[in-house]
């Protein structure tokens, strides 16, 4: 392994000058990041430093809301997102959120193939139950659901309903998988089930993870990104920043300085 | 100089206030509670003779039956089957009219929060849940009797409702949607969802009990309206489905009851059978709505 981040080729993911701000505030300053295709990469820093707004840029989240505004290019395999259509973004692009919010009106297995139903894309039985249980087998959830596929999703546990909420972003098959501190709201031994899953995951996908705790960074991300004010201070290998950190803000945040 | 044992008196008038702010309590509740029941109680003394499958199948008898049956000290015959029916055909016509517009309207006012369009809508709205309902009647009747049906018509009392109707829905439709989780939309557009789905297919199926609960309460505040109807359905003797006829209602009939002594009988039954079904949806609704809590 070499020390530097130059060897990110073919980029699945690419940031360039991108800045994101609330009423004229900018939250997000000028991050430009290449993101390597099968990896898991963490966005670290201390609270309000712009990470999750940074995140939800990338499946374009923010233009629900009026008052933030987004600067700067960002590209998917080099088609750039802002010319895309949101929708078909988002198709490539899943997002597994900071509290797990399956569908309360859906049962296990429509949460799962909510991704198709609520689309309207017209999928065989067959079909549908493969889907089904591949994702669930994906997120290790489908030994303790398969005989209660068709109760609610609500009625599981905290850590049950966030891999059901992964295992839906995964139905569809995406290339990238944005993820807001998923763990945040989930007890250790589900939080160390997830951090499993996320390793075995990266195989097929590319993983982009918001996280407050910076152990799970070093755990389970072969990059981090280290975020401070709005500015990407540093980013490159999880195994550097961990041991050699190059700004000595990095460094004062990963020894607990602040933060 | 004080006693040492001053804070004791103090405490014996604590309680005794204690005592008589209890006892305020429970007769302010006491007599809150009891018109409901004392209404309930005279309805049913006085309305349950009336009851049988007659009175719900057969249609109000004339005058002169009545007053036969009256003089001779039997139970009047016949019943009200031409106001239930009408009161269904114009209540469920209100609703079809009201609830999608109303459901929309809600759903316009939650996604454009703040707005200046959305703000006058809901203001407006408000305003027109003040309009008095007889004011609402002559609307109708310039509207829809004068211009569309040209003479008295179910039609006519449908619209009448249905504008009644239509702020209540509106309300509990933006409210109910304000109380979902903004996350669940979220995670709805994360998926690629359009955003006409994420609202059709994600958050008014969430919504479902309380959008429920403001229809429900919605039909119980118009089932018992006269005021408009008067001006606009008018009322029939006989059962009618046409709905650009003069059409019966259960609140009609009890206005027509009340100005025929010899039908002043069945004031009392018709009056009980609407306040048992408004009561029924009242009960349901808050059933509803319980659930989901």
């Amino acid at each position: 392994m070499t020390n530097t981040i130059a060897e990110v080729k073919k980029p699945i993911l690419s940031l360039k000058d991108l800045s994101i701000a609330y009423d004229k505030n900018y939250a997000v300053k000028n991050v430009s990041v290449e993101i390597k295709k099968n990896t898991v990469t963490a966005i670290m820093g201390p609270s309000g430093c712009g990470k999750s707004t940074l995140l939800r840029a990338l499946n374009r989240m923010h233009e629900l809301y009026e008052n933030i505004s987004t600067e700067g290019e960002a590209f998917l395999n080099g088609n750039n997102i802002y010319d895309m259509s949101p929708i078909k973004l988002r198709r490539h692009m899943g997002m597994v959120f900071q509290r797990p919010n399956p569908f309360p009106t859906m049962s296990i297995y429509d949460n799962v193939i909510a991704g198709y139903k609520l689309n309207g894309i017209r999928t065989k039985k067959k079909e549908r139950d493969e889907i089904v249980e591949r994702s669930l087998r994906d997120v290790a959830l489908w030994d303790e659901v398969k005989d209660s596929l068709f109760k609610k999703g609500t009625f599981l546990s905290g850590g049950q309903q966030q891999r059901l909420c992964i295992a839906r972003a995964l139905a569809f098959s995406p290339e990238v998988i944005l993820m807001d501190e998923p763990t945040s709201a989930l007890d250790p031994v589900a939080t160390s089930k997830v951090e499993d899953l996320l390793v075995k995951l990266k195989e097929n996908y590319t993983i982009v993870l918001v996280t407050h705790n910076m152990s799970q960074a070093a755990r389970i991300s072969d990059y981090s990104l280290f975020m401070y004010l709005g500015e990407l201070v540093e980013y490159g290998k999880t195994k550097n920043m961990f041991t050699n950190p190059i700004d000595p803000r990095t460094e004062e945040y990963l020894t607990g300085k602040f933060g | 100089m004080k006693s040492t044992f001053a804070w004791k008196d103090h405490t014996s008038r604590r309680l005794l206030k204690d005592k008589a702010v209890l006892v305020g309590v429970v007769v302010l509740s006491l007599i809150t509670i009891s018109p409901i029941v004392l209404i309930i109680s005279k309805l049913v003394a006085e309305g349950y003779q009336q009851i049988s499958l007659d009175f719900l199948i057969k249609n109000t008898p004339d005058t002169f039956e009545a007053m036969t049956a009256v003089a001779n000290g039997e139970k009047i015959p016949g019943g009200i089957a031409n106001g239930i029916v009408g009161t269904l055909l114009m209540v469920t016509l209100a609703s079809a009219i009201a609830i999608p517009i109303g459901v929309l309207t809600g759903i316009y006012l939650y996604e454009n929060q703040g707005k200046f369009m959305a703000n006058l809508t809901r203001n407006i709205s408000d305003i027109l849940q003040g309009v008095p309902s007889i004011v609402l009647g002559l609307i109708s009747y310039l509207w829809v009797v004068k211009h569309i049906t040209n003479g008295f018509s179910a039609l006519a009392g449908s619209v009448s409702l249905a504008i009644m109707m239509l702020p209540m829905i509106v309300r509990s439709t933006e409210e109910t949607l304000k109380m979902i989780p903004q996350t669940l939309k979220e995670a709805a557009l994360a998926l690629g969802v359009p955003y006409h789905k994420v609202i059709l297919k994600v958050l008014v199926p969430t919504g479902f009990s309380g959008l429920s609960t403001g229809i429900l309460l919605g039909i119980s505040r118009i089932l018992g309206e006269t005021a408009p109807l008067l001006l606009t359905a008018l009322g029939s003797s006989i059962i009618n489905l046409d709905i650009t006829q003069p059409t019966s209602a259960v609140p009609l009939l009890i206005w027509e009851f009340y100005n025929d002594p010899n039908m002043i009988g069945l004031i009392w039954s018709s009056s009980l059978l609407l306040m048992a079904i408004v009561l029924i949806l009242n009960i349901v609704s808050k059933q509803i709505a319980g659930k989901r809590n």
